[in-house]
């Protein structure tokens, strides 16, 4: 009896790609022998278009690659051509980035852990999470009136000043979040079922990880302690006091699905933390005393990276010494995150694909630009 | 009610096109109300609303959406096996359908008041099987085959441990007449099955823990069954994006849908007239006291869909609430755990019932 493989599209148009991404998948009755992802249908020319922009015109372009943590994209992109300018900023502004980036980091952890259980079969902790995001998405508002896309951070200071309420508005946003932990680890982390269908699948070693270049949650659920907020501090990040969540295989084997989306889980209490500690020190200040006018940095290169919530977010900047950068290259976490995905699904069934590639936790924005 | 029916038209012929067609007019209205209901529960349960806008708090949300799919394209692709894919819907419409007409809604109100009940109702409900196989096939989709396969293999799978159970209380009953086992569990909550039945001895003490395993057991197999989270793996919508009928649009997908909920109502009512008293009242009956018969079939009915809609409610809840179990974890559940457990009760209940 001559018999083959079976192919399937998965994507683009799936309601668990997490967006237009298209895999084929090879299987064998349920059991998929290999994994090709497929991109480039968000593909919108990102590095092309900045070069052809002035510096403070790419910002943004930035906020459109990880949409869900628009705010961390500018955090990168400023930090890198301040380095090129050579700029001092001030101290609160400082601060806010840091608030701001830690409550993207919340916002977009929820969105990775949500659309997770929604991967899964549970629909109702997402939308507890998503409850949870759009009080954040109203802090964002009430500072700079975008709920999405911000443009917030601009090169040497901010597009606004915090509201006045902010401080006040985002210690009641701990205080009410905090317990909303545990609600979600009673609900969907420690279900049995849910730790059933993650623990064990997808196990990805520590080495592997490194030899792929995987880097954020994804890393550390691996077992390595690798933050650049502590390993490679930029901005004000080695002021405070927070502690690097690693996968430590409670509910299976280290860096397997359930070890990806607690060390998610545990994130978000340092960030937390991270918030409290910044709210505290916050200095007065003016936020945009420190822009500069005219933004044409000396011929050079630099790179930057960040620890976004998906992973390293690295931004490559050539400058020509003109007003518009030479090049901008991107290295997006989501993209090198993507690779990883034959390796982890070969011999698993259909329905672990999608628990693995939710792990994954990737965003179609980041990977096509 | 065939019976009353035929006397009524004075034609056994008509009377028994009346009497089919009494479930349809309780099922429709029970699909609006369910549809509107798992909406409301879904969205009380996730901290939002659920619909409001058509109509008081959106109560004509499912009216307006029954509308709307009527009035959607019947889409029917090139390469798709046009007889059995037009056959298909109705098919699984008619298994769920089937089961309708031996459930009492009241003692003497169902379609027929056959002495085999049970076993037309495992029977019937197994045409489901063929017609969404036939929707799988038929479509010519991989995604519609590998739902289609799913769900063949699970139903007929858990539907030995519900076959079991249902055996275990037939031998403590000794009757497969729905309607007579409901009968038997007369007037108050303490004579159900689920608590050993009406007769005081020391077999009720003994059967009693046992009764409420196979209660448990026959309610999980029957969620997968009509494939309800935890267990809906053929339309598992993260992976199989619709299961067997991501093909079907208009009022061949409505027929899915009308049978999905038609069969919820089902496995709930089955589970309420073995264990729970079918029709009974858990209080005794006021009609009883005031000596109005018509009454006492009022409050029957009424006792029956209030018990059947609890166990829906309970549906909607486990559905809102738990992540979807995993294909071959599904029938581990069923292989290496329901089906010895129910066993292993089945003897249990068996010798006790000697004794």
């Amino acid at each position: 009896m001559k018999t083959e493989e079976l192919i399937l599209n998965m994507g683009p148009q799936h309601p668990s790609t997490h967006g237009v991404l298209r895999l084929e998948l090879e299987l064998e009755g349920e059991v998929v022998n290999k994994v090709t992802p497929h991109i480039g249908y968000l593909h919108r020319c990102f590095e092309k278009h900045a070069e052809a922009m002035t510096y403070p015109q790419v910002i943004p372009y930035t906020d459109r690659m990880d949409y869900l943590a628009s705010m961390y994209n500018n955090f990168g992109y400023v930090i890198g051509v301040e380095k090129l300018l050579g700029i001092e900023v001030p101290e609160r502004v400082q601060y806010i980035r840091v608030i701001m980036g830690e409550l993207q980091r919340i916002a977009s952890h929820l969105v990775a852990l949500g659309t997770y259980g929604l991967d899964i079969g549970a629909f109702t902790p997402f939308l507890y999470l998503f409850r949870d995001r759009e009080k954040i998405l109203t802090l964002f508002e009430i500072t700079c009136g975008a709920r999405l896309l911000y443009n917030y951070m601009w090169v040497g200071g901010l597009s606004h000043d915090l509201h006045p309420d902010f401080v006040r508005l985002t210690r009641e946003f701990i205080k009410y979040y905090r317990p909303n932990i545990t609600e979600l680890n009673n609900l969907l982390t420690f279900n049995k079922i849910f730790v059933e269908r993650t623990a064990n699948i997808g196990v990805l070693p520590a080495e592997t990880a490194i030899n792929y270049g995987i880097s954020g949650p994804n890393l550390r659920a691996s077992g390595v302690k690798f933050d650049l907020r502590r390993n490679d501090p930029y901005s004000i990040y080695d002021r405070f006091d927070f502690e690097i969540p690693v996968g430590e295989g409670m509910m299976g084997t280290v860096g397997d699905c359930w070890d990806r989306y607690y060390v998610r889980v545990l994130e978000l209490e340092q960030s937390l933390r991270i918030i409290e500690q910044a709210l505290d020190q916050l200095p007065e200040g003016d936020v945009q005393s420190a822009i500069p006018k005219r933004i044409k940095p000396p011929v050079g290169s630099v790179y930057t990276r960040v620890e976004n919530p998906k992973g390293e977010l690295g931004y490559f900047i050539i400058s020509d010494g003109s007003v518009n950068p030479f090049r901008v290259k991107v290295r997006a976490p989501s993209f090198v995150n993507l690779s990883i995905i034959n390796e982890l699904s070969r011999g698993h069934l259909v329905a672990d694909i999608v628990a693995i590639l939710g792990s994954i936790d990737i965003v179609l924005g980041e990977i096509d630009r | 009610m065939f019976d009353a029916l035929s006397e009524l038209f004075g034609s056994p012929i008509i009377a028994a096109f009346v009497s089919a067609i009494v479930p349809l007019v309780f099922i429709v209205p029970f699909v609006i109300i369910a549809v509107y209901m798992e909406r409301k529960v879904a969205g009380h349960m996730q901290d939002r609303l659920g619909p409001m806008r058509v109509g008081y708090h959106g109560i004509l949300q499912t009216v307006a959406d029954f509308f709307k799919l009527l009035q959607k394209e019947d889409i029917t692709a090139s390469s798709i096996d046009k007889r059995f894919f037009n056959v298909a819907p109705f098919l699984v419409f008619a298994g769920s359908y089937a089961v309708y007409a031996a459930l009492p809604f009241t003692s003497s109100m169902l379609g027929s008041k056959i002495d085999i009940g049970l076993f037309f109702i495992v029977a019937a409900s197994g045409l489901v099987v063929a017609g969404i196989l036939m929707a799988g096939w038929s479509s010519n989709n991989k995604y519609s085959l590998y739902g289609a396969l799913r769900s063949a293999a699970q139903i007929v799978s858990y539907e030995i441990p519900t076959i079991i159970v249902i055996l275990s209380v037939v031998m403590f009953t000794r009757t497969l007449s729905l309607a007579e086992m409901s009968e038997m569990q007369t007037a108050y909550f303490w004579n159900w099955n689920i608590f050993g039945g009406a007769e005081w001895n020391l077999t009720k003490l003994l059967i009693t823990p046992f009764m409420m395993i196979a209660f448990l057991i026959f309610y999980i197999s029957s969620l997968a069954e009509v494939n309800r989270t935890p267990f809906d793996m053929p339309e598992a919508e993260s992976e199989l994006v619709a299961g067997y009928h991501t093909e079907y649009s208009g009022i061949k997908f409505s027929m899915f849908f009308l049978a999905e909920y038609a069969n919820m109502f089902a496995v709930s009512a089955i589970a309420v007239a073995i264990f729970l008293g079918g029709y009974q009242s858990p209080f005794g009956y006021v009609g009883n006291l005031i000596g109005a018969e018509w009454l006492v079939q009022v409050e029957q009915l009424f006792w029956f869909i209030s018990k059947g809609m609890f166990f829906v409610f309970v549906q909607m809840w486990l559905r809102w609430t738990l992540p979807r179990v995993r294909v071959d974890q599904l029938m581990t559940i069923c292989w290496k755990y329901l089906i010895p457990y129910s066993f292993v009760n089945l003897i249990i209940i068996g010798i006790i019932t000697l004794i």
